[in-house]
């Protein structure tokens, strides 16, 4: 692993973010708008339930630790995305850039820019509605690590899907996480769903994280059993996708698709 | 020790042989010309070289390295410009320098740029996007960034195509000068052969995958009994199988 190499391709996300304001502040759109709608709802919510509800940290914590597994995501697939616009795959993979120093520079992308998003989206939530995410405690660090983690693995999963398929397949990771949104119950229990669903939200990591907020907030405490299971499926998640991608990646190179990506096929 | 050594390369896609089990070598100080008609199988071969695509069949070493089993080290020793993969078009010329530096860990990086922005006439043009650039200025960027790690291999596939009749003089002679210094070996690909004669020690004529002919360029025309090199590549393209050549 040479970190010289990781660090080009954090740095080059650097450079076109510095080079038009517009990477900038799409990092921020979303995730801005859902906590001002969700604030305001709350805010209208906080009249008509009790108060001993914590109705706020429910749906504005959920809202930003959501935001922030986007972001995570984003930040992967947003980077590896800028390298098939400008049609640099040939530059990057002809060099002596190795897979795993490719997929570390896009996790250090995401680190900072993840890190940058969650500070202004706490900020903003704490200047307009009065809300703290630092209201979860001590369980706040294990939860954004599971989401974290779990990110990184959807990352590495959407970014492998684009490389086999092609260009045209960057649509079909952008509703990742909208189709995993149902089952991983951000706003409602997940004993809400029926069963087929319940079996499917156990397998995945966001699930701990959500069911232990509530729940934290609800009783002050949550399994650290629960955490550990969390962590442990989203490293797995990494690991699985990881596998894929590097499958994919020889795959690509076998068929020639890496050489003459914009034909998406051989 | 050749700075690349090709034997028996093959590439078969499905029912199609692309490139069928050539074997070549290049020395250091040489430049050797790799000659064809369209899909002759040039790029293929290139592509193999440069690791974005396995072959079928046989083996490739760059400067004693398999790149097979130290692909890494072998591209470390290797960089190419090529008409068809430019520099992003949405990063200035000394923030390409600078990642690509990154990326082929060149030492001193900063010195080594400033050193290809003059050498390369690309000093006006330095905090220039390259997608604004002319198609020429791009291809001098896509040569200087090709240039960074000092290769003992450069691969260059038409790297004088859309340069005008002067400026691709100077590449030429830019090249032919890298080649002299002893830092390593060329292999280029062009469909000028005025431009083939003029650069090439030697060449190898591709066609159907299979490497027909090999040797001086200046010389091979009159072995074959054809007037000049042109002659000679129309002719290999037209009869592609070496029993009915000459």
């Amino acid at each position: 692993m040479n970190i010289r190499r990781a660090y080009a391709i954090a740095f080059r996300q650097f450079y076109l973010i510095r080079g038009h304001p517009t990477r900038f502040w799409q990092m921020f759109v979303w995730i801005t708008v859902d906590v001002i709608i969700w604030g305001y709802i709350t805010k209208y919510l906080t009249t008509v339930v009790p108060p001993s509800f914590g109705v706020l940290t429910f749906f504005l914590g959920a809202v930003v630790l959501w935001g922030f597994l986007l972001r995570v995501m984003q930040g992967m697939t947003t980077s590896f995305l800028e390298d098939v616009w400008s049609k640099n795959f040939l530059n990057l993979f002809a060099s002596p850039l190795k897979i795993s120093e490719y997929i570390v520079g896009l996790v250090l992308t995401s680190i900072l820019t993840s890190i940058l998003v969650l500070s202004g989206v706490i900020a903003l939530a704490s200047l307009v509605f009065g809300f703290s995410l630092f209201t979860l405690g001590v369980y706040l660090a294990p939860f954004l690590l599971i989401l974290f983690l779990f990110g990184i693995a959807l990352g590495i999963f959407g970014v492998a899907i684009v490389l086999r398929i092609g260009p045209s397949a960057e649509w079909f990771v952008w509703p990742i996480p909208a189709v995993l949104n149902p089952f991983v119950g951000v706003f409602y229990p997940v004993s809400t769903l029926p069963d087929w669903m319940r079996v499917v939200s156990k397998a995945l990591p966001p699930s701990y994280v959500f069911e232990g907020m509530r729940t934290a907030l609800l009783s002050g405490t949550f399994s650290s059993l629960a955490l550990v299971e969390g962590v442990v499926l989203a490293v797995l998640y990494i690991v699985l996708a990881y596998a894929f991608f590097v499958y994919v990646y020889r795959t690509v190179v076998r068929n020639g698709l890496i050489a003459r990506f914009e034909a998406e096929g051989p | 020790m050749p700075v690349l050594e090709v034997k028996e390369l093959r590439k078969i896609y499905r029912d199609t042989v692309a490139v069928d089990g050539i074997s070549f070598r290049v020395d250091k100080n040489e430049i050797v010309g790799l000659l064809g008609p369209n899909g002759a199988g040039k790029t293929t071969t290139i592509n193999m070289i440069l690791g974005v695509l396995e072959p079928s069949g046989g083996s490739i070493s760059i400067a004693g390295l398999d790149i097979a089993h130290k692909r890494s080290e072998a591209l470390e020793r290797t960089n190419f410009a090529a008409v068809y993969a430019q520099l992003p078009g949405n990063m200035s010329v000394f923030q390409n320098l600078h990642i690509f530096g990154l990326i082929y860990d060149v030492p001193n990086l900063k010195e080594r740029i400033t050193h290809l922005v003059r050498e390369f006439d690309l000093e006006k043009f330095i905090h220039t996007k390259c997608g604004i650039l002319s198609s020429g200025e791009q291809t001098r960027v896509s040569l200087a960034k090709a240039m960074l790690n000092m290769p003992q291999l450069l691969l260059l596939d038409e790297p004088t195509a859309s340069l005008d009749p002067s400026t691709a003089r100077t590449i030429r002679e830019k090249i032919r000068h890298f080649a002299d210094s002893g830092v390593g070996g060329v292999l280029w690909t062009s469909h000028n052969m005025h431009e083939v004669e003029v650069v090439c020690d030697r060449v190898l004529f591709l066609s159907h995958g299979k490497v027909l002919l090999e040797g001086d360029p200046r010389a091979l025309p009159r072995e074959h009994g054809k007037t000049d090199l042109e002659e000679l590549f129309i002719s290999v393209a037209r009869e592609p199988l070496p029993g009915e050549l000459v």
